[in-house]
């Protein structure tokens, strides 16, 4: 019967006008539509104290509210974009600014962004006077500093790894910089920057919700979304919203994934470097749709010669220039840059350990590491716990193809899920059950955190060959000796990724998951987070830089003196 | 010869490369003059280490030179030559673009209009037989009809010298056949897009059969060992007596090298030259071949019959030249074999060595090896001159670094583990990097 209605495949593509263009074209129209309304609510009157946006618990106005935030979202991803091609390619091709700029995003990444958004909100605020946008660009800005850091580094590095033959044909077939760039600099980091964006953007989520609903300097701000819905909901001890917030941001999340992402990473697959055919290309109702509407090979058309025209003016800007001879003093120069920013980097120091000691003294100081010892204890409990939890399960899942299929799409939404939304249920329970908050805290770090421990532990026990579990069976290996000698070497270099990944998740967590809140009631438990968050809060400029020097202090060391040796020991004795 | 029809002119070139960490550089070429005229083809043949694809790279001004200087059309070389097209051993082709926008990338690049550009691209495509593929994507081709694309993208520019970095080398031995057979076609019947073609290869029966010339580069630093000219009418006939005659006498200049080459095709006896200077033990490279296929090369040889030709037994065992020249030098270095005017000869050691039983085997090549072969012999006399019998490997690695580049370093370390333990000299652990004596 169907068969009879629907036409088939064939003569559909015939028609000038197919169901696939109108799809597309009502999507598009859709798309524009709702940007547009929902990019309106932004430019709207803030003038604190007075006229301040509330948020109304009617779950009738989430959708709006979650389409506030998945703005917000796009534009911190837009925003990192630009930011990733302009740092990666500036790191990649300049040897002296390859220096500076890449430790720099190696403690980008390690330091607590959270704690920044005191003074990111504030100055935001200042930038746009009488307005929103003020506050949006500050959320924004959170949003951008979980995914621009990633972005840019997985575009340095595919820069860098760029296949010397590839490299060398453009040279030798006389390509200008701008043909170089979208010819091939693009197209090898196309893949790594797509994933890196995405899982990015799962991690944003987290930063969004703790972002819009805030309280600086001793003032709370909030901007329309579904964050401050959240806390709006806790304030007002409002559980049925809390509810609806959850389900609402569980469509999010799968519209996103399914609208924008799937089609995203099927698109890249065909910028994979290999020479033959990948066996399973990732598939995408979506991108199969667009590519078969007629409506863009036309736009195509229109396209093309502009961008032919666009891509010759920039290539004539862009022409290689012979080379010059070698610098014969390039030493000499070496050895100047590098004094000049190891005083720079001395200089920084001195200026804020000055500050910092001046203004709260020593024992400020000693109190802020021993907080942070606390902290650092909490990561290391999780981290166990959640490898003795999730390791089993994970191992169970990846051995088996079946189960993998089903359970790994499921660990990657709870991942990109922003635990703070669970926050709120998991603090009713600590008030009911009177659990202390300096162990509850640990079980909401987890939250987030533990998912990357399971999915690293799937991909991993995916990653044994087949002949060696099949060695093991043959070989009569079972339990402890199983794990011992095939999947505790098997998934340890997976593991490793996981566990940097979750505690650097963790850090993160503990400013929002050490002091947490149910209507009037707040809890707040001994550690480093709760101690920037108290400072954030109270506007105390020196008890926050030092909160946030002290924990990027525990991050970076932490990362050197365990994670850095557990990699070289992955990749030197465990690599499969 | 007149200098106008030179197009290509490379005077006393030597390039360097820096070693990492300040210490010093490691010379890849050494006072290289090598030209290309209007109208030949020209070979560079040499074994890996000869520096062949360095000097294409600086002739494609890919990479500029330490000293000395390249001409191209009679002016100096500033920057990438656009003289020149060059084919890729690995075809270097971009995955994401198509077959016609491959070739179409050298245009581009000239700013030829969109028209004008794909009438040449599909003339070229057309050219190397890949007609009906223009909108296939890499991926999707064979290695020989990827290796088209490549020659297609190199003869659309109309280059004046097409560059060839061992273009057959990644191929399989039938498609490479097929393909060299074809661009020598070709070039044979008279309107090739380019007016010259240099080609670098380790094969030295493609260099005989393509070439017009062939110039032989040294090792450990590149250096021009000779030329010799192939005058025989084109195309080359394998089956030609000159043909054969000079097949096997660069055989013979290849497996000996410190043999000096005469100029002209005549192959006489020679005599080696004898290496005045005092030489480190480490500085003598050994050539990377695994213990196991140097017997296996002399047992194949002895059910062959002994003093066979080197190109026979080359044809038999079906391996790149470059690996199977590996392993002949090898075992002439150890003294199981020696070769004279193209023919391999099994020693008695050698034959000994091939037919008895593990254990004496091991003896003969610990022998063979203490004898012949310095570096191998120079750690294990360190090692015993030690009082614990141990010695960290960054030791001998930091005596390496002194005459390779890093990796070729490391290369020659390991090398010279595998047949130090096979030997049963000494023993390595691997984990702790630490090398010591086995107890005997």
């Amino acid at each position: 019967m169907l068969q009879r209605v629907l036409p088939a495949a064939g003569p559909l593509r015939r028609l000038s006008f197919g169901l696939s263009d109108l799809a597309v074209f009502l999507g598009a129209l859709v798309l524009l539509a709702l940007v547009a309304k929902v990019g309106a609510g932004a430019f709207v009157a803030f003038v604190p104290p007075k006229t301040l946006p509330a948020v109304d618990l009617d779950p009738r106005n989430l959708p709006y509210y979650a389409g506030r935030s998945t703005l917000r979202m796009f534009v911190a991803l837009g925003a990192s974009f630009v930011f990733t091609l302009g740092y990666g390619y500036l790191a990649a091709r300049s040897r002296y600014a390859e220096r500076v700029l890449v430790p720099l995003l190696d403690i980008l990444q390690s330091v607590p962004v959270l704690g920044f958004l005191s003074i990111t909100v504030t100055g935001f605020i200042a930038l746009f006077p009488g307005s929103l946008l003020g506050l949006e660009a500050a959320s924004i800005f959170a949003i951008f500093t979980a995914q621009a850091w990633n972005m840019a580094f997985s575009f340095y590095q595919s820069l860098r790894t760029i296949p010397a033959d590839l490299s060398e044909a453009t040279t030798a077939y006389g390509l200008s910089q701008w043909e170089r760039f979208v010819k091939l600099e693009l197209p090898v980091a196309a893949i790594g920057l797509v994933w890196n964006a995405m899982m990015s953007f799962g991690g944003g989520w987290f930063f969004l919700a703790a972002s819009e609903a805030i309280s600086v300097l001793n003032k709370s701000y909030t901007l329309p979304g579904i964050g401050s819905y959240v806390a709006a909901a806790v304030a007002a001890k409002n559980m049925p919203a809390l509810g609806w917030a959850v389900a609402t941001m569980a469509v999010v999340i799968l519209l996103v994934d399914q609208l924008f992402w799937r089609p995203m990473v099927a698109w890249s697959d065909k910028f994979r470097l290999e020479q033959s055919a990948s066996s399973e290309p990732p598939q995408s109702w979506v991108y199969d749709l667009v590519r078969s509407s007629k409506l863009r090979r036309a736009a195509g058309a229109l396209w093309t010669p502009v961008a032919e025209a666009l891509g010759a003016l920039l290539s004539g800007l862009t022409r290689v220039r012979a080379t010059e001879p070698p610098r014969a003093n390039s030493a000499v120069i070496d050895t100047a840059y590098n004094g000049v920013l190891l005083a720079i980097v001395v200089g920084l120091i001195a200026l804020g350990a000055h500050f910092i000691l001046s203004s709260v003294g020593i024992g400020e100081a000693g109190k802020a590491l021993l907080l942070g010892f606390y902290t650092l204890l909490r990561v290391f409990v999780l981290l166990a716990f959640a490898t003795v939890v999730w390791t089993p399960i994970g191992v169970a899942i990846g051995l088996s193809p079946k189960l993998a299929r089903i359970a790994q799409p499921i660990a990657l939404f709870l991942a990109s899920f922003p635990a703070n939304f669970i926050f709120p249920f998991a603090t009713l329970g600590f008030i009911r059950f009177h659990l202390p908050i300096d162990f509850g805290s640990v079980l909401l770090m987890a939250l987030g955190a533990q998912w990357y421990i399971l999915f690293n532990s799937i991909a991993g026990a995916q990653s044994i060959p087949t002949d060696l579990r099949e060695m093991a069976a043959d070989c009569g290996l079972t339990g402890r000796q199983r794990w011992r000698r095939l999947i505790v070497p098997g998934i340890f270099s997976a593991w490793v990724t996981g566990g940097i990944t979750a505690s650097g998740g963790a850090w993160n967590a503990s400013i929002v998951s050490e002091v947490v809140t149910w209507g009037s009631t707040t809890l707040s438990a001994a550690g480093l987070g709760a101690y920037i968050a108290e400072a954030t809060g109270k506007g105390d400029w020196p008890r926050i830089t030092l909160g946030v020097a002290v924990m990027s202090l525990y991050v970076v060391l932490v990362n050197r003196l365990l994670w850095r040796r557990l990699y070289a020991l992955a990749e030197r004795k465990y690599h499969l | 010869m007149t200098e106008t029809r030179d197009l290509i002119v490379v005077d006393a070139v030597s390039k360097a490369f820096p070693l990492p960490e300040g210490k010093g550089e490691f010379t890849v070429l050494d006072r290289v003059s090598v030209r290309v005229r209007a109208g030949e083809v020209v070979a560079l043949l040499g074994r890996s280490g000869s520096g062949k694809s360095t000097l294409l790279r600086v002739m494609a001004g890919l990479i500029p030179p330490s000293s000395g200087d390249v001409t191209s059309g009679g002016k100096p070389l500033r920057g990438a030559n656009a003289d020149v097209a060059m084919v890729f051993q690995s075809f270097a082709l971009l995955p994401w673009l198509t077959v016609i926008e491959n070739v179409e990338l050298g245009l581009e690049a000239r700013a030829v209009g969109r028209t004008e550009r794909t009438k040449r691209a599909l003339r070229a495509i057309d050219l190397v037989g890949l007609d009906g593929f223009e909108s296939a994507y890499p991926k999707e081709l064979s290695g020989g009809m990827k290796q088209r694309v490549g020659f297609a993208r190199a003869l659309v520019v109309e280059p004046k010298v097409l560059f060839m970095d061992e273009p057959f080398s990644a191929l399989d031995v039938l498609t490479a056949e097929n393909l060299r057979g074809e661009i020598d076609d070709l070039w044979n019947a008279g309107h090739f897009p380019a007016k010259s073609v240099l080609i670098v290869t380790h094969n030295i029966e493609e260099a005989v059969f393509l070439a017009d010339r062939v110039i032989v580069l040294g090792a450990n630093p590149g250096h021009v060992r000779g030329e010799i000219s192939i005058d025989i009418p084109r195309p080359h006939n394998r089956n030609d007596l000159t043909f054969k005659r000079l097949t096997e006498y660069l055989y013979t200049v290849m497996t000996n090298p410190d043999m000096a080459i005469e100029v002209g095709r005549q192959a006489s006896e020679q005599l080696p030259q004898v290496a005045a200077k005092a030489v480190s033990p480490f500085s003598r490279p050994l050539p990377h071949v695994r213990v196991g296929t140097i017997s296996g090369l002399i047992e194949l040889i002895i059910d062959m019959g002994d003093g066979q030709d080197v190109a026979r037994v080359a044809e038999r065992l079906a391996l790149p030249v470059d690996d199977f020249l590996s392993i002949l030098e090898a075992a002439v270095l150890l003294g199981f074999a020696e070769v004279k005017d193209g023919r391999v000869l099994i020693s008695d050691i050698g034959r000994d060595y091939a037919t008895t039983t593990i254990l004496r085997a091991k003896d003969l090549f610990r022998h063979q090896v203490l004898e012949r072969v310095p570096i191998v012999a120079a750690i294990a006399k360190t090692l015993a001159e030690k009082e614990n019998k141990t010695m960290r490997a960054d030791f001998f690695l930091d005596v390496l670094d002194e005459y390779y580049p890093e990796a070729e370093a490391r290369a020659q370390f390991n090398t010279a583990v595998e047949w130090g333990r096979y030997g049963e000299l000494f023993e390595y652990d691997a984990t702790e990097e630490r090398l010591s004596l086995e107890e005997r």
